[in-house]
């Protein structure tokens, strides 16, 4: 018992928790804006890989870290461009077409980067984002080195979380975005274009869950290699669902995944007879739990996977 | 036209005509409408109501004629400009969003996008104001998801309001309210109208019509057959016109009631812990009909529910065909030939994606005349489904085209001819004309009487009081889950049957002295 007490005692844990909840926070809030549109994104798991993959190909090529982060940004709008296409102005089933996307950039990531980077016995690096130390902040005991002596793009995704929340909830477009992904033919009676709503949600949500990937390369590792992003796209959709499609709430259910996986890594070394893989599962087996007991509430966007068509009832 | 020159209409239609291929929806129809004067626009399902709003409101572009408002002709097929110049629509289907407040609802589109901060507090104030002035409270926050349809509705008509409207079209806008709540719309529509608001509302109904309107336009065939003061014209005159013939709802002749093929006694009925129907005593009997009449809400739904084997009563007895039975179950009921005529026939009553041959046979695809081991006999279903097509005068689709397609009206006979065709011991009817034109009321009528005639038993559910006077012989009031004692319909007028629906079963001038009131 006191094993576990003295994990969450530590301040390395509570760091890890940010450093592992970052990429998820912003592939999370990237799928709950495209879905809060009425579009699912399952291309998700592939526009991160591929994000990772251009963010760190260009720092590599001699770009600096945040126009790595801005190159994976635009690779990941235009994937959301090509996903609004087929399914906003085609009309085609969001799941097939998303699920393509996934295996398409999946690929092309690993050709991409097999074309640029030759095959070496150890994989070539980059300088990775540093850490930041927020002045006054981090010198706090023990709140400090857990949470204010992260990198750059962590901060950010806070940041952006909450403008998010802001947007959604405060302002005419986020009005205007629930309302095209709850009822788009109200939307377009009352003067909202859903189908540029649409457009425009699934390619911002898209450029986030990018940059997402490319955290992996460029804060979180120093390499690319093409199995990194691990899933974690899928987890993202779930954690929308856990956020009942709330942006705070997504914060918190990464933030919360993040602290299972984390605990799991060092309960490993604490509980060595115990295989392995029985941690690695912890912090699915608790997500599902989570889910089963969240999401029982959750209000679903009315016209999420509904294609609009003008003048069709 | 008929408004003296001195005054403007706020709204002028002058010979529209719109053409969908070879079909007339529209033609040459001039209208006008002065300003706090509500005007109802009456016609059958297809007689061109929904049309010419359409056009009125920007939807569809007319081949030909204009659209003023103020004296101001408006573009055609622009719907923003529609709204700019004051008119205002309630859709019949709302267009709204369950799981936005009501201050949302309202709300959207109504700022410019790009704005840093919604404007929440302001535009509250506004609703509320609006609110008020006619009478149409409803609470700002509250989901739009958890209001009932009528206050939907309010919501729906306060989005016009807060959008400056000042002519309001309403498109039959009580097709989805109850009695109740629809004495409650038209008292806040004339509301409306003495402030100043002009209305037009569209509707088949003519109790509604001549009880609210100020002027009535009838349509017919996409053209405007004649145009009435309320208080110049009456029921008979509007159905004749509205139809283009003498319309009358067939008349029930007197038939000797055979034996008794179902006894409810002392039934208690539950759902969700509360108890639904109440000890209730009935009976029906061969070549009889039955009317349950009441305010809608007070147990109706249970009680079909029950007759169609989907709940199952909690004490009591039940006897079917004089065998005791503790619950019916559906197979047997269709087994043993009890048609069932569902209220909400688009969601019980037929399956809209499929086609019309399938929705036909569906109930009884088990039996050999549909399948055979296990494969569904097509040839015999499309057949089927032809025979009733053509018997039941279903009009609108083959037996392969889909059953969404098919009007109200035709829908209703298609289920009708389902569970009639095979002449059923029993049938249960709740609300079988509901939504229906006159035409189609008349029609649906005469097959209930004409299945009562050849021996059938009906048990007729309905909150029309000239429904079941029409048709039943023997009434019963239900009343929050209670039966009242049943009258003969010789007995019944209106005025009774008001009082029985309220409740009050103790001024009855025998209301349990009836010759037949007890079973057998």
């Amino acid at each position: 018992m006191s094993a576990f007490l003295d994990i969450i005692a530590s301040a390395g844990l509570w760091a890890a928790v940010l450093r592992i909840a970052t990429p998820l926070i912003f592939g999370t809030l990237g799928a709950l804006l495209s879905e809060r549109s009425g579009v699912l994104n399952l291309g998700i798991e592939g526009i991160m890989t591929f994000g990772a993959m251009i963010g760190w190909l260009a720092v590599f090529n001699g770009a600096d870290l945040w126009t790595g982060m801005l190159v994976a940004a635009l690779s990941g709008a235009l994937f959301g461009l090509v996903h609004a296409a087929m399914t906003v102005s085609l009309g085609l089933s969001q799941h097939v077409t998303g699920l393509g996307i996934t295996l398409f950039a999946s690929s092309l990531s690993y050709y991409i980067f097999r074309l640029a980077v030759p095959l070496a016995s150890t994989p070539p690096t980059v300088t990775p984002f540093q850490p930041i130390s927020v002045p006054g902040l981090s010198d706090l005991p023990f709140i400090g080195p857990a949470l204010f002596t992260q990198t750059l793009p962590t901060y950010l995704s806070i940041v952006i979380a909450l403008l998010l929340a802001y947007i959604v909830y405060r302002t005419p477009l986020g009005l205007a975005l629930r309302m095209s992904g709850e009822n788009p033919h109200a939307a377009e009676a009352q003067g909202v274009d859903p189908i540029r709503i649409r457009y425009g949600a699934i390619m911002a949500g898209s450029a986030l869950m990018a940059m997402g990937g490319a955290f992996l390369t460029l804060s979180a590792f120093n390499s690319f290699f093409p199995t990194m992003v691990q899933g974690r796209g899928w987890i993202c959709i779930a954690l929308v669902v856990f956020a009942s499609w709330r942006p705070g709430r997504a914060l918190f259910g990464a933030l919360l995944f993040a602290f299972f996986d984390a605990f799991q890594l060092r309960l490993q070394t604490v509980l060595g007879n115990v295989p392995y893989q029985m941690f690695l599962m912890m912090p699915y087996i608790l997500s599902i739990a989570a889910l089963a007991v969240m999401a029982r509430r959750a209000r679903v966007p009315q016209a999420l996977m509904q294609p609009y068509r003008r003048g069709e009832r | 036209m008929t408004n003296d020159t001195s005054v403007t209409p706020v709204l002028e239609l002058s010979h529209i005509s719109k053409r969908f291929g070879p079909i007339v929806a529209n033609d040459d129809i001039s209208i006008s409408l002065k300003r706090g004067e509500l005007l109802a626009l009456l016609g059958e399902n297809g007689a061109g109501k929904t049309t010419l709003m359409s056009i009125l409101f920007g939807h569809y572009t007319p081949d030909g004629g204009t659209v003023r408002v103020d004296g101001v002709e408006l573009p055609h097929g622009r719907p923003r400009a529609a709204i700019q110049a004051g008119v205002g629509m309630v859709h019949q289907h709302f267009s709204l969003a369950p799981n936005l407040t009501v201050l949302e609802n309202v709300m959207t589109g109504t700022e410019p996008l790009w704005s840093l901060r919604s404007g929440t507090a302001a535009a509250r104030r506004k609703l509320l104001a609006i609110a008020e002035r006619f009478g149409l409270g409803v609470d700002p926050d509250a989901r739009l998801g958890d209001l009932s349809v009528g206050e939907q509705q309010r919501v729906e008509i306060l989005k016009a309001l807060y959008n400056d409207a000042r002519i309001l079209i309403l498109d039959e806008p009580t097709a989805v309210l109850t009695n109740i709540e629809a004495e409650r719309l038209f008292s806040t529509l004339r509301e409306m109208a003495r402030q100043g608001l002009s209305l037009i509302f569209i509707s088949h109904k003519l109790d509604e019509v001549m009880a609210a309107a100020d002027r009535i336009v009838v349509l017919r065939g996409g053209k405007v057959a004649a145009e009435r003061k309320a208080s110049e014209t009456n029921k008979a005159e509007l159905a004749e016109l509205m139809v283009g013939h003498r319309v009358t709802r067939p008349k029930r002749e007197p038939t000797t009631p055979g034996e008794t093929v179902f006894e409810a006694s002392r039934l208690t009925v539950s759902s969700g812990g509360i108890e639904r129907l109440k000890e209730i005593d009935f009976f029906l009997r061969e070549g009889e009909t039955l009317g349950i009449i009441g305010v809608s809400g007070n147990g109706q739904a249970s009680l079909s529910q029950l007759m169609s084997g989907l709940a199952k009563p909690a004490t009591g007895e039940m006897r079917l065909f004089g065998e005791p039975v503790t619950a019916l179950d559906v197979h047997d009921l269709v087994d043993a030939g009890i048609g069932r005529i569902p209220e909400d026939r688009h969601r019980q009553g037929a399956i809209g994606e499929m086609a019309i041959w399938e929705n036909a046979v569906l109930e009884r695809i088990r039996q050999p005349l549909f399948s055979r081991r296990g494969i569904v006999d097509r040839s015999a279903g499309q057949a089927f489904a032809a025979t009733i097509i053509e018997e039941f005068d279903v009009r609108g689709g083959t037996p392969a085209s889909r059953t969404r397609l098919l009007s109200g009206g035709n829908m209703q006979k298609l289920i009708l001819g389902r569970n009639l065709y095979r002449r059923p011991r029993i049938l249960i009817a709740a609300q079988p004309t509901r939504g229906l034109d006159e035409g189609a009321v008349a029609a649906v009528h005469a097959r209930i009487l004409e299945a009562r005639k050849q021996g059938t038993a009906v048990l007729l559910i309905s909150e029309d009081l000239d429904e079941v006077i029409g048709l039943a012989d023997r009434i019963q009031a239900i009343v929050k889950g209670r039966l009242s004692a049943p009258i003969a319909a010789e007995h019944a007028d209106p005025r009774r049957l008001g009082l029985m629906m309220s409740g009050d079963w103790t001024s009855g001038d025998g209301v349990s002295g009836e010759g037949n009131s007890h079973a057998p």
